[in-house]
């Protein structure tokens, strides 16, 4: 058995939680008080130690991202949330927005006085208005309790936050393309470096965290590095936000210690898979993660366990597949999400996974030929690393994944 | 929650901007460090209005703001939520996404189609109804799910959308 450990989830059965009074009588900005007490340098070295890492998918330590903003400020400093959710499979920083909204303010407002930040946004997609809305009022509830504004806490310390809806484009939770929408533009992501901790929004120092990442923040602060670890497993720090969808008998949301078995959370969070069938696949950590075989499951879900086991955590967004699926259907829908939502900007992503999308569509209609996929494994190849940003490769080599996994059910459709 | 219709205007002389929009989109303007960070709130703003973004309304956002036409052009069309055509006055957008499509939206999606006897993309005839398909909604765990308008249906069923569409009047 496993169990649940509730860090970010603590106020989860707490109604009411968007009103502000409600959130401080269940403890809520502790972790600000406490923050304001000391140097904002000893904050990031705090959150160093807990090992928290980047939660949006790419797992990359965010003290040490917050370490990266340069040391004399001649320009405003920006923070920015990224609450674009739009990886399929991902419906987390959902639950924590809606039901939670003033878990993720202060996480910003502790993290903006970390990194000695101006102004704060969160980039939310567009398609969640209610949740946006829900966000102002929180705002404007802080703000009334001094809670946000100038002077925060009689401190000398000064931070507001807007709320930017997104308008239905997958490409910019990548954190270049997401500064370029903010900034009013196409989300075409940037060629880096320079990094946006040197060269963000506006042009200014920024940075840009997850919104669980930054639900994490509080909890950091109102207990320490050391207990935030060990809510986690031996091998990670902290707990970890797993969104649980498709043929399972409990779909949701379930936070578990970071590095918590994929069987386990698919056996015991989920219930297991749907009127009795068997298991036939699991993609893990969102749509661009590659797919596992039913024998495959037995991986901690932590950056790096996954990443031995070949395939990723990233967002901890797990679909689950019975015996029925067909992964060639699985397969299309894939690339036809990765080929609507590619910028364009490079030639590769955008011709290889239209030219991708094209085989395949033939495959399945029965028009498919023996070379089929070894096309599609050459354009894979091409497409993997030749880009600005990872979309071509995530949904090139998910789908190639797929057809070197169930080869026989792709092989099948040629005739 | 429920759905409001939203406007279906047609016709390129209603496509004129408010004083109060106009008034909207530049104090909108001024409360950011950049003013043309205003570009895409003030495109949900217009679509709020119009129901989708008519390039006539396009134009004098860009002349309000003191920006070439081309720039907001080149936004609208890149974000998907932004019509670049009448839609009915309920706008269902059915995902078509992975935990979707594992649970029927494909099903539900022709339930709809035939329902409406609309094609993905086509407005009913008085207007009423659009229908397009949608990437992930960022709502897998109450897969299927649909939009209309602004707001969310999830965990859909044939039956839960014929009542869906009858509530909506």
């Amino acid at each position: 058995m496993i169990s649940e450990k509730k860090a970010l989830t603590r106020h989860a059965d707490v109604p009411g939680m968007d009103v502000i009074d409600h959130y401080i009588k269940d403890g809520g900005y502790q972790g600000l008080e406490k923050a304001l007490k000391r140097v904002p340098q000893d904050i990031v070295e705090e959150v160093k130690k807990s090992f928290l890492r980047g939660r949006g998918g790419a797992g990359f330590p965010t003290g040490l991202k917050w370490s990266f903003l340069p040391k004399e400020k001649t320009k405003p400093f920006y923070l920015v949330c990224n609450a674009d959710e739009g990886e399929p499979g991902t419906f987390k920083d959902r639950i924590i927005m809606e039901n939670d909204p003033f878990l993720l303010i202060e996480g910003m407002t502790i993290t903006g006085y970390a990194i000695r930040a101006d102004l704060g946004f969160i980039y939310i997609r567009g398609e969640f208005k209610w949740i946006a809305e829900k966000l102002e009022k929180a705002i404007e509830q802080a703000k009334k309790k001094n809670l946000l504004g100038k002077n925060i806490l009689n401190s000398n310390y000064c931070f507001d936050i807007k709320v930017m809806r997104g308008a239905g484009a997958y490409i910019c939770g990548e954190e270049t393309a997401l500064l370029e929408s903010i900034e009013g533009k196409r989300g075409e992501p940037r060629t880096k470096p320079p990094f946006p901790a040197n060269v963000g929004l506006y042009g200014c120092p920024t940075i840009v965290n997850n919104v669980e990442t930054l639900a994490c923040i509080p909890f950091i602060l109102q207990h320490d590095a050391e207990t935030f670890k060990l809510m986690g497993s031996f091998q990670a720090a902290g707990t970890k936000l797993y969104g649980i969808s498709g043929h399972v008998n409990k779909p949701g949301v379930y936070e578990y210690p970071m590095g918590t078995n994929l069987k386990d959370l698919i056996q015991y969070a989920a219930g297991g898979v749907k009127n009795s069938k068997k298991l036939k696949a699991v993609i893990p950590g969102g749509l661009s993660a590659t797919i596992l075989k039913a024998d495959e499951i037995d991986v901690n879900m932590d950056f790096d366990s996954c990443l031995k086991k070949d395939t990723m955590l990233g967002s901890g967004g797990i679909i689950v597949m019975d015996e029925d699926t067909s992964i060639p259907e699985v397969a299309m829908t894939t690339i036809n999400f990765f080929t609507h939502e590619s910028c364009g900007q490079c030639a590769p992503c955008r011709e290889g996974l239209a030219k991708i999308q094209q085989i395949l569509k033939n495959l399945l209609a029965g028009n498919g030929t023996a070379n089929d996929l070894k096309t599609i494994d050459e354009l894979a190849n091409i497409i993997n690393g030749s880009t600005l940003c990872p979309l071509g490769e995530a949904g090139a080599l998910a789908v190639n994944a797929m057809i070197q996994k169930f080869r026989p059910e792709f092989e099948s459709l040629v005739n | 929650m429920s759905t409001t219709p939203s406007p279906h205007v047609v016709g390129d002389k209603e496509y004129k901007l408010s004083q109060q929009l106009k008034d909207k989109i530049t104090d909108l303007s001024a409360q950011y460090p950049e003013k043309n960070s205003v570009i895409i709130p003030a495109l949900h703003l217009i679509q709020d209005e119009f129901g989708w973004v008519p390039p006539a309304a396009m134009r004098q956002m860009a002349q309000l703001l003191n920006i070439a036409s081309n720039t907001v052009f080149g936004v609208a069309s890149f974000y998907t939520m932004f019509n670049n055509k009448p839609v009915g006055r309920y706008h269902i957008q059915i995902c078509r996404n992975i935990a979707c499509s594992l649970n029927g939206s494909k099903e539900l999606l022709e339930h709809i189609m035939k329902k409406l006897g609309i094609q993905i993309g086509e407005v009913s005839n008085d207007g009423k109804f659009s229908v397009s398909t949608v990437e992930c909604l960022g709502a897998c765990g109450s897969a299927p799910v649909m939009m209309v308008n602004d707001v969310y249906y999830e965990n859909l069923t044939e039956k839960k959308v014929d009542q869906i569409i009858k509530s909506l009047e």
